[in-house]
């Protein structure tokens, strides 16, 4: 015990004992709520109702009551499903907090509660739908057209691969690294927030199958010389030398140049 | 004044006074001994460090070897931090790096630990050649001088002279080509031209064979908050000419927007947006780099190379960046058919500025 005595007037235990309890806490929370049944499948014009009350409840602060936008938030009048699901099911929306940008986070609600959303606010004027199965369907699709496509269409802010890129006043593009076949679709199609709109017009669904079998392929690439440093290329692979192999470099040749004791 | 000797390489004289032959003379400064010169204990463990630090390497130019047999080319495997990696390069790099630096880190710690480290006194020498060596070279140039004749023959200097000054001339002249191309047009109005003209249809760029079939655009593909990178119809006469085909690319690429025609506060000229759809160079005019960073809620267009913005709800005018000029539009309109066309080229040169330009 006296070991323990000693140790604890470290200042790392306090740390560690806070992440402990919270890791309990929390673990238990989760353990617990997780026993919550799934809500079942619910008819069409319930799930609309179910929509609206959600949407009641957590957007229509910013959003408006009827979704007709508000200072805080642009109207979702003819938005479509496939934006509610995008903003929703990657955790953007509801924002954590006003800002340039709404950042992808753990997102809050069930598929079924985020479905009921996408189907009230699709009730309220026609827009873009969710994709189907067959749509998101890229095992036909030719990577290299993607590859070509994705460079004259999404590398300009994403990034050649897809490592995402900064834009004006804070805002950013983000990495496609983690994004979802039905993400990336969703994304062309109802250009969240400052990226613009790809509908099926002016990128048909084949076109789009093949970017996303393009982004598909960058994510299954392996990075085989180690730290890939974001794919950004020689730029940050040089500064990264200059930095941390000459912070390397520097400590050493002090250790060389100071006299052994 | 001797040369460089050997002594400077040899063994330090380890007591103070005279040094011994082959020896540098000790500084005159107090020697403080180090743990190793004292306890024998820890001179030996200083030799078992160094020694351990030899033996590591040894140790990882086996595993390399092993590594290099046994880890197949492609595997790949799951490093923290650095993600999913190559098992091959990181296991060839890690060993070979190590093994390269514990001989270094041995050769260290050997020098510093165990080597004498009394500090000497090693002389260097003056910098200036010899007073003999000096003199000698000025009346060699003395002695060219006088037998050249170069003061007694003033036409031959004149004349040489003369030469020298004409021979650049060769030089320059070619430099010409650079304002003057081989076909006899010049580069200020190669460069004030695309292949933008009345009449020609707009067709989405889709990569190098421009869309087989694709016949241009109508305005109802576009929708509000849409972006299409576009090019003229006739980039597809250059279909077989790569290099043709890059070069009017470079000129005439063009992207189109769609904005609310409320949200249009101005453009560069009355009616040149078509339902709201704005066409505009996609080349910047600052460097020229190819740009379509646009943002369909602010309409800004930013260039990622210098973070030049323009505002293309506002005559594509410069709101930040080193870019001097607004980003030229192109009038657009449809034909009979429907189609979305250019109603004349652009109205001023497309990317960055030139010299004629001013």
């Amino acid at each position: 015990m006296k070991f323990l005595a000693h140790r604890r007037r470290k200042p790392w235990v306090a740390a560690a004992l806070l992440g402990f309890a919270l890791l309990v806490v929390g673990g238990g929370y989760a353990a617990v709520s997780n026993t919550a049944p799934a809500v079942a499948a619910m008819g069409s014009q319930t799930q609309v109702e179910e929509g609206k009350r959600l949407y009641l409840e957590g957007c229509s602060s910013c959003h408006g009551l009827e979704a007709q936008g508000t200072q805080n938030g642009p109207s979702l009048i003819g938005v479509g499903a496939a934006s509610v699901h995008f903003q929703v099911a990657t955790g953007r929306m509801p924002m954590a907090a006003p800002g340039a940008q709404a950042p992808a986070k753990q997102d809050i609600y069930t598929d079924e509660e985020i479905l009921a959303m996408s189907a009230w606010v699709a009730s309220l004027a026609p827009g873009p739908a969710i994709p189907t199965a067959e749509q998101l369907d890229f095992s036909d699709a030719d990577v290299a057209e993607g590859g070509v496509l994705f460079r004259i269409n999404c590398a300009q802010c994403h990034q050649a691969a897809g490592g995402g890129g900064a834009l004006t006043d804070g805002k950013y593009a983000p990495s496609l690294m983690n994004a979802t076949p039905q993400e990336i679709y969703e994304a062309m199609l109802t250009g969240p927030q400052n990226m613009p709109i790809f509908n099926d017009e002016t990128l048909p669904t084949g076109e789009k199958q093949a970017i996303i079998a393009y982004i598909d392929d960058l994510q299954q690439a392996p990075s085989p010389g180690g730290l890939s440093l974001g794919r950004l290329g020689p730029v940050v692979e040089g500064l990264f030398m200059w930095t941390a192999v000459f912070a390397a470099l520097i400590a050493a040749a002090v250790w060389i140049g100071i006299k052994a004791r | 004044m001797s040369s460089r000797s050997d002594k400077d390489l040899l063994p330090v004289n380890p007591e103070p006074g005279d040094p011994k032959p082959g020896y540098l003379p000790v500084a005159n400064i107090e020697h403080k001994p180090r743990v190793t010169d004292t306890d024998p204990k820890a001179a030996r463990r200083a030799e078992r460090q160094v020694a351990g630090m030899f033996l590591l390497s040894m140790f990882f130019v086996v595993l390399f070897v092993v590594a290099y047999v046994s880890i197949d080319v492609y595997a790949t495997v799951y490093v923290p931090v650095l993600g999913v990696v190559g098992a091959s390069n990181l296991a060839l790099g890690l060993t070979f790096g190590a093994a390269i630096f514990f001989i270094g880190a041995g050769a260290i710690q050997w020098a510093k630990k165990l080597m004498p480290d009394v500090e000497v006194v090693q002389e260097r020498h003056e910098m200036t050649s010899a007073k003999d060596e000096t003199d000698e070279a000025a009346a060699t140039y003395e002695r060219g001088k006088e037998e050249s004749g170069f003061a007694r023959y003033p036409i031959i200097r004149r004349t040489l002279l003369g030469a020298l000054a004409l021979f650049p001339i060769p030089l320059v002249v070619m430099l010409r080509d650079l304002w003057q191309s081989p076909a006899g047009a010049n580069p200020a109005e190669i460069l004030s031209r695309t292949e933008w003209r009345e009449g020609m249809r707009i067709v989405p760029d889709i990569g190098h064979d421009t869309g087989d079939g694709v016949e241009g655009m109508v305005p109802a593909e576009i929708p509000v908050g849409g972006l299409v990178s576009a090019l003229p119809y006739a980039i597809k006469e250059t279909k077989d000419d790569p290099a043709a085909n890059f070069r009017e690319r470079g000129k005439a690429a063009i992207i189109l927007v769609r904005m609310d025609p409320t949200e249009i506060r101005s453009q560069q000229g009355e009616g040149w947006d078509y339902q709201g759809i704005l066409a505009y160079s996609k080349i910047c005019t600052h460097v020229g780099c190819p740009i379509a960073l646009y943002e369909h809620r602010t309409h800004h267009l930013l260039c990622p190379c210098h973070q030049s913005t323009f505002d293309l709800a506002d005559s594509g005018n410069v709101i930040f960046g080193p870019a001097a000029r607004r980003m030229p539009q192109l009038p657009i309109g449809v034909d009979e058919e429907g189609f979305l066309v250019a109603r004349s080229d652009f109205q001023e040169p497309v990317g960055p500025s030139f010299w004629e330009r001013g």
